[in-house]
């Protein structure tokens, strides 16, 4: 069975691309306006892509799609990221 | 112009193995030399990938079993019957051998070390590697935050760093362990084989500030189902959700 | 991309063979592959649906679908995340037979699942014997971790065309692109081109 994990488990997807680490950013659900933490969505890692999916209501909050030499990255079901920058 | 500082992504980093350890049967620690490593927290992971001679390649994520400090990185790694990368890792992979790694990874499944709260971790099976590591990093830098960890196992042989878990609660009274036995449980353990339920939560987090009211901050680790399992009971037990932080591993793809 | 070598590492076995499309590797077990909860489909309320882009439909029931003329086919599996599985059997209805009848000028499709899962391709690749619903894998039920009660089946393309859960399928004037093809993948995905990633 392909059973889901959490954001944590694509952090490392994540860091590959920012500079800052996403996992820890908090988020609110486009569908359901449910506020969390990446690292604490759902995440289906067995699949072509990534899917993450809100824990509340089950809609897909972001995907990622990762080539050999490009990446894809949907966000469309988050309303925000909040990110934490260093101070500058 | 002025010159920013270029931010980056993390990187593949090769790391050479030092050392290894069998622990149990199933696991072993490897001892990996990073030079340049820049640190880590106790809670945090790491991404292996592994290449074949004709250029197949896969990657996993493991849990760091060591507390923070110098350019040593321990992973304990529990052999899956069925697996790709865990008996590579635990079999064949010997001292002078060199994999790729980038980390650490993930910054939320961390304790602070300043923070003199009351820690509960929960760990199903090989869950409780970065669990280990938090531990590791409260006697490193002589923290005094009450510590206790339930950790829940098949039966006694597959139970990871018993002895210096035992060793830590001798010495130690505001650290202690509870274990579950799930399956075979050791002769003179009172408590019948079973999974962690509502009983066994409030008997082992008895005697302590680990209770609802006391707002421990609550790491639980293991496999999906057990994450889900035990964050449920800690929130039926009246815990705050925001005070927990859960980290769930599977028997593919991200395998601790 | 590829690193150092791991001395000792082989990884998961790959054999060669003829019948491998250009970087796949053959597989024994069935994989797994989900971007979701597994969707808990009602045999009772259970509805096939075709529609055309004048909006005509046509809707089967399980026991009007179950009645429709079978066949049984073995064909070969072929994955993007890069296993095959050759020679797998199953029992399903072809699409010529769900299309016979239908009017239509549409030159393509989009295939709708339970649980919201799409998928896009010309609708000439679902014709002349090259698809089918299937409900029966292996001489049993198809079950609900690969798409029970029925998936499409669509084995000349990457296997994230033939969507698990399958619930109809819209015949369209225009292209729409699925849920992998709007994020990087192929909008086609032949295995044999290895027609994985989309051009940018």
């Amino acid at each position: 069975m392909s059973v889901p994990l959490d954001g944590n488990a694509i952090a490392g997807a994540l860091g590959e691309l920012f500079a800052v680490d996403v996992s820890v950013a908090r988020l609110e659900c486009g569908g359901c306006g449910m506020e969390g933490v990446v690292a604490e969505v759902v995440v289906y890692i067995d699949a072509p892509g990534v899917v993450a999916r809100c824990r509340a209501c089950d809609n897909v909050l972001f995907r990622l799609v990762r080539a050999p030499d490009r990446a894809w990255l949907d966000l469309r079901g988050v309303a925000y990221l909040r990110l934490r920058t260093t101070s500058t | 112009m002025a010159r920013a500082a270029v931010l980056r992504g993390l990187s593949w980093r090769v790391a050479t193995v030092v050392g290894v350890r069998d622990e149990t049967a199933a696991g072993r620690t490897i001892v990996f030399e990073l030079p340049g490593w820049p640190g880590h927290a106790a809670g945090q992971h790491v991404d292996v990938r592994l290449t074949a001679p004709d250029g197949y390649s896969t990657q996993r994520s493991y849990s760091i079993a060591s507390a923070p400090g110098g350019d040593l990185v321990e992973l304990t790694v529990e052999r899956l019957p069925d697996g790709e990368v865990s008996p590579y890792l635990t079999q064949v992979l010997s001292v002078g051998d060199q994999i790729e790694l980038r980390g650490p990874i993930g910054g939320w499944f961390v304790w602070d070390d300043a923070s003199p709260d009351p820690v509960l971790l929960i760990a199903g099976g090989s869950g409780v590697v970065p669990l280990a590591a938090m531990v590791r990093a409260r006697f490193a830098v002589g923290s005094s935050a009450p510590f206790r960890l339930l950790y829940s196992v098949r039966d006694p042989a597959s139970l990871l760093f018993g002895a210096e878990l035992d060793h830590y609660q001798r010495t130690d009274l505001s650290f202690g362990v509870h274990l579950a036995f799930t399956r075979t449980a050791p002769a003179d353990v009172p408590r019948p084989v079973g999974r962690i339920d509502a009983a066994f939560l409030t008997d082992a987090t008895a005697g302590g500030p680990f209770s609802a009211p006391d707002a421990p901050a609550v790491f639980a680790c293991g496999p999906t189902g057990f994450v889900e399992a035990v964050a449920n009971l800690v929130v039926a037990a009246g815990h705050e959700a925001r005070r927990i932080k859960t980290e769930r591993f599977g028997p593919s793809g991200s395998q601790r | 991309m590829a690193g150092i070598v791991s001395p000792g590492f082989f990884g998961r076995r790959r054999d060669a063979s003829p019948r491998l499309p250009p970087g796949q590797y053959l597989v024994r077990d069935f994989p797994v592959l989900s971007a979701g909860p597994t969707p808990r489909v009602n045999l009772d309320t259970w509805e096939f649906r075709i529609a055309t882009e004048t909006g005509e439909k046509r809707t089967w029931d399980w026991p009007a679908f179950q009645a429709l003329p079978a066949d049984d086919v073995t064909v070969d599996l072929h994955c993007v995340t890069k296993w095959s599985k050759l020679a797998t059997s199953w029992r399903g209805v072809s699409v010529d037979t769900l299309l016979d009848g239908i009017e239509t000028d549409a030159e393509y499709a989009l295939v709708h699942a339970f649980g919201g899962y799409t998928t896009n391709l010309p609708l000439a690749d679902l014709r002349g014997g090259k698809a089918w619903v299937a409900y029966g894998y292996d001489g049993a039920d198809l079950t609900p971790e690969h798409g029970g009660p029925a998936r499409l089946l669509v084995p000349h393309l990457y296997l994230w065309k033939s969507a698990k859960w399958v619930r109809g399928i819209d015949l369209r004037r225009t292209d729409e692109r699925g849920f992998w093809e709007q994020l990087g993948y192929h909008n086609y995905g032949d295995p044999w081109l290895e027609q994985r990633y989309s051009a940018d």
